[in-house]
């Protein structure tokens, strides 16, 4: 592994409040210095210049689906891992409702032997709540563990057992494990396929209320307090959920929550033309949702951005729009749309970095996060100027369903090193 | 194609003119006269295909299209199947390629979820008619309602409108109130409040949670079918509870003007949503919207289908 010199870019390590322009020294697959007019390394190794890009600590999604085992047609790990290497991701949790779902050991094994094999990024794979997400008996939690699940989801689906929801919240504390909690309920979403607002009024969609997320949260918190369980929200999508999550921090409660891009990005009204690309659960919320979430993600209310990354064939959303698979893919967008966040004032570029990487690193306790010397060579390089439109058609994910193609967008990962290993890197660089 | 009509479908009201909706109703009364002659048939759509493609079942609908095409002598098809054909592999846009592959001139689709006509229409060359879909539009059902108003009100600008029911999951609701709306009708929804769907006020209307103060003064009463079949039982305790509440009675009746009309898309529940004798009272003008539906659908199938305005009048 030759050693790599990032030189003269600037290096954003919000996690030691650092912002400056230095140098990067990275070898044996750490982080060995940042400084200011480091000295050429050997002749084996890369020297890169980056002016003008930053150089942060690599970013990390909490959120993905892999569609592996079971659904290869969608996205396997070689796809999703290398979408998200483009993206500027260095690792990826995996959502555990593959086939079979991931609720026990073997599962979690093929995983993780998979990504071993044929990932680009780091791969921590999620284990299930309960045994085959059905919501009843919990899963073998102990040992999901042991083969390198960081955390337990039902996600797809809200635990909707108030006595199961209470014990997964107890065991899980034995091992420290966060649940990761979808939150729905769904005798209240009963199927709708858009937020219940003025929109779905006027298109006619069945629609489920933004109340079915934020009453099921209502109901962990309380939990929470009964168990001290650590809990993490998935995909916040809405301004009750925000004042929820932060009535709950103030508290001190161990609560931590996540946002999607999409729902950054885009409110109900995209779904005007019954396009199945913006048809996703949590679905698009009003635009007074969507600001609720934005402030949320500047006060830091929000702990982290996650793509919800969920590919899906053609076969899934050539449909009507009721009958389409809920879920959009967002590895390969999700930084362009942050950079996006900064231009609009929603985010700094450090509170960027803050939210993609040391914010989720946190939340899950991951390695990584920081460029601290010593710390794992994880790296992302993004150039905030770079001007691309989103084509769909060359993205290194398998799926399409993307709601930003042609979007233009502002901001790009431009390198992107795992271990001090270059997994990714645009052509400007020759390596 | 007709001045005043340049759409290429009809999808729905929301995105019509006035314009465009009066040239619709006016070719309407003309065609009615057709149904008077001892021949009802014209030669304005010989050599024309239309497909009635009804993938959810209702037969008035689909036989009131059938007779509109057989009037303009268009060669007419129906395909009939259940929605759920998807199970069997064949999607929306499986369906729609075939037909397309088999170049009809005009598709009228009757389809359970919201949107699939506009899917329809990016997917095939034909123009596509919007016969209800899900809980979205019915755009002929709007026009004819408009056109039996009309007839009876000679003017539609400026009359209290009162629709009573299941709005939420009703097309026929949002079709009305868009085509009303814009015809400058003042547009009352009315129904419990678990009927309205949120923010139905930004559609044009006022909304009434109880029908009786949404009956003063109306010009035109237009009930909506309790649709027991789309779980609508789970947002009202029995019929017999919602026909006391919120059933059109003669004393209810009597709260609208002494010559408002009383209107039904049909199927009626009798006794539940309106009273046997409201239904069959000298008020109701429920059957002439039946005959007035099939005139709205030839003048409909007419402009899609190419037809020239001048040819017609010349006739
Ligand atoms: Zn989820």
């Amino acid at each position: 592994m030759p050693d790599i010199l990032l030189r003269g870019g600037r290096v954003l390590d919000p996690a030691r409040e650092f912002d400056a322009e230095a140098d990067v020294l990275l070898k044996d697959g750490k982080v060995a210095a940042i400084e200011r007019g480091l000295p050429t390394p050997g002749k084996d190794s890369k020297v890169i210049d980056v002016k003008g890009c930053w150089v942060g600590p690599g970013l990390i999604d909490l959120h993905v689906h892999l569609r592996e085992p079971g659904q290869e047609y969608k996205e396997n790990i070689e796809t999703g891992t290398a979408a998200a290497a483009a993206g500027g991701f260095s690792a990826v949790c995996c959502m555990p409702n593959t086939s079979p779902p991931n609720d026990t050991r073997a599962v979690t094994d093929l995983i993780v032997q998979r990504a071993r094999e044929k990932g680009s990024v780091r791969v921590y794979p999620i284990g299930c709540i309960t045994q085959g997400q059905k919501g009843d008996a919990l899963a073998d939690m102990g040992e999901l563990q042991e083969a390198g699940c960081v955390a337990v989801s039902d996600d797809g689906h809200g635990v909707m057992n108030s006595e199961v929801m209470r014990r997964a919240l107890e065991y899980a504390r034995s091992f420290r494990m966060p649940i990761v909690q979808h939150c729905e309920d769904s005798t209240l979403s009963a199927g709708g396929a858009m937020h219940e607002g003025l929109a779905s009024t006027r298109f006619g969609i069945r629609a489920q209320p933004a109340a079915a997320e934020s009453s099921m949260l209502a109901r962990d918190l309380e939990l929470v307090v009964l168990t001290g369980g650590r809990y993490h929200m998935a995909h916040i999508s809405c301004a009750e959920s925000v004042r929820l999550i932060r009535e709950a921090k103030q508290r001190g409660l161990p609560v931590t929550c996540e946002v999607t891009p999409h729902n950054l990005m885009l409110t109900d009204e995209a779904c005007a033309g019954y396009d199945t690309f913006f048809k996703m659960n949590p679905p698009l919320r009003s635009a007074s949702d969507q600001a609720a979430l934005h402030e949320a993600l500047s006060d830091g209310t929000i702990d982290a951005i996650a793509t919800d990354h969920a590919p899906h064939s053609p076969v899934e959303k050539e449909v009507e729009f009721e009958q389409a698979a809920n879920g959009v893919i967002g590895l390969e967008t999700a930084l362009a749309l942050a950079v996006e966040l900064v231009g609009a004032g929603v985010l700094t570029p450090a509170k960027l970095v803050v939210r993609m990487s040391a914010g989720p690193a946190k939340v899950l306790g991951l390695p990584g996060g920081s460029l601290a010397p010593g710390a794992p060579a994880d790296v992302t390089v993004i150039d905030p100027q770079a001007a691309w439109t989103c084509d769909p058609t060359r993205f290194r994910s398998r799926a399409r369903n993307t709601p930003f193609g042609g979007r233009a967008m502002h901001g790009r990962a431009v390198l992107t090193v795992v271990g001090g290993t270059i997994v990714f890197s645009d052509e400007r660089f020759v390596v | 194609m007709t001045k005043g009509f340049t759409q290429r479908h009809l999808l729905g009201m929301e995105k019509l003119s006035r314009e465009e909706i009066t040239t619709i109703l006016d070719l309407g009364e003309r065609f009615l006269e057709i149904a008077d002659r001892p021949i009802k048939k014209v030669p304005t759509l010989r050599g024309k295909t239309v497909i009635n493609l009804f993938l959810e079942p209702s037969t008035r609908t689909r036989t009131s299209f059938e007779i509109a095409a057989k009037r303009l002598s268009a060669d007419g098809v129906n395909f009939t199947a259940s929605s759920s054909s998807t199970v069997k592999g064949e999607t929306l846009i499986d369906t729609a390629m075939n037909l397309d592959a088999m170049n009809p001139d005009i598709v009228v689709i009757r389809h359970a979820q919201a949107g699939s006509a506009l899917l329809l229409s990016q997917r095939i060359r034909a123009a596509i008619v919007n016969a209800g879909d899900g809980a979205h539009e019915h755009p002929t059902q709007a026009l004819l309602d408009a056109s039996t108003i009309r007839a009876h009100k000679k003017k539609i600008e400026g009359l209290t409108v009162v629709i009573c029911g299941d709005i939420d999951h009703s097309r026929v609701a949002r079709s009305n109130i868009f085509a009303l709306h814009t015809l400058g009708a003042h547009v009352r929804v009315a129904g419990p409040r678990s009927f309205l769907p949120i923010g139905v006020e930004n559609l044009g209307c006022q909304a009434y949670d109880r029908i009786e103060p949404a009956l003063e003064g109306a010009d035109v009463v237009m009930m909506l079918r309790i649709q027991l079949e789309r779980k609508a039982g789970n947002r009202f305790p029995n019929t017999r509870e919602y026909a006391r509440y919120f059933g059109l009675n003669p004393r209810r009746l009597a709260l609208a003007k002494p010559d408002a009309i009383v209107m039904h898309p049909g199927p009626m529940n009798r006794g539940v949503e309106i009273d046997p004798g409201v239904a069959d009272g000298p008020r109701s003008v429920i059957l002439e919207q039946v005959s007035r539906g099939v005139a709205i659908r030839m003048a409909v199938l007419y402009l899609l289908g190419g037809g020239s305005g001048e040819e017609w009048s010349k006739s």
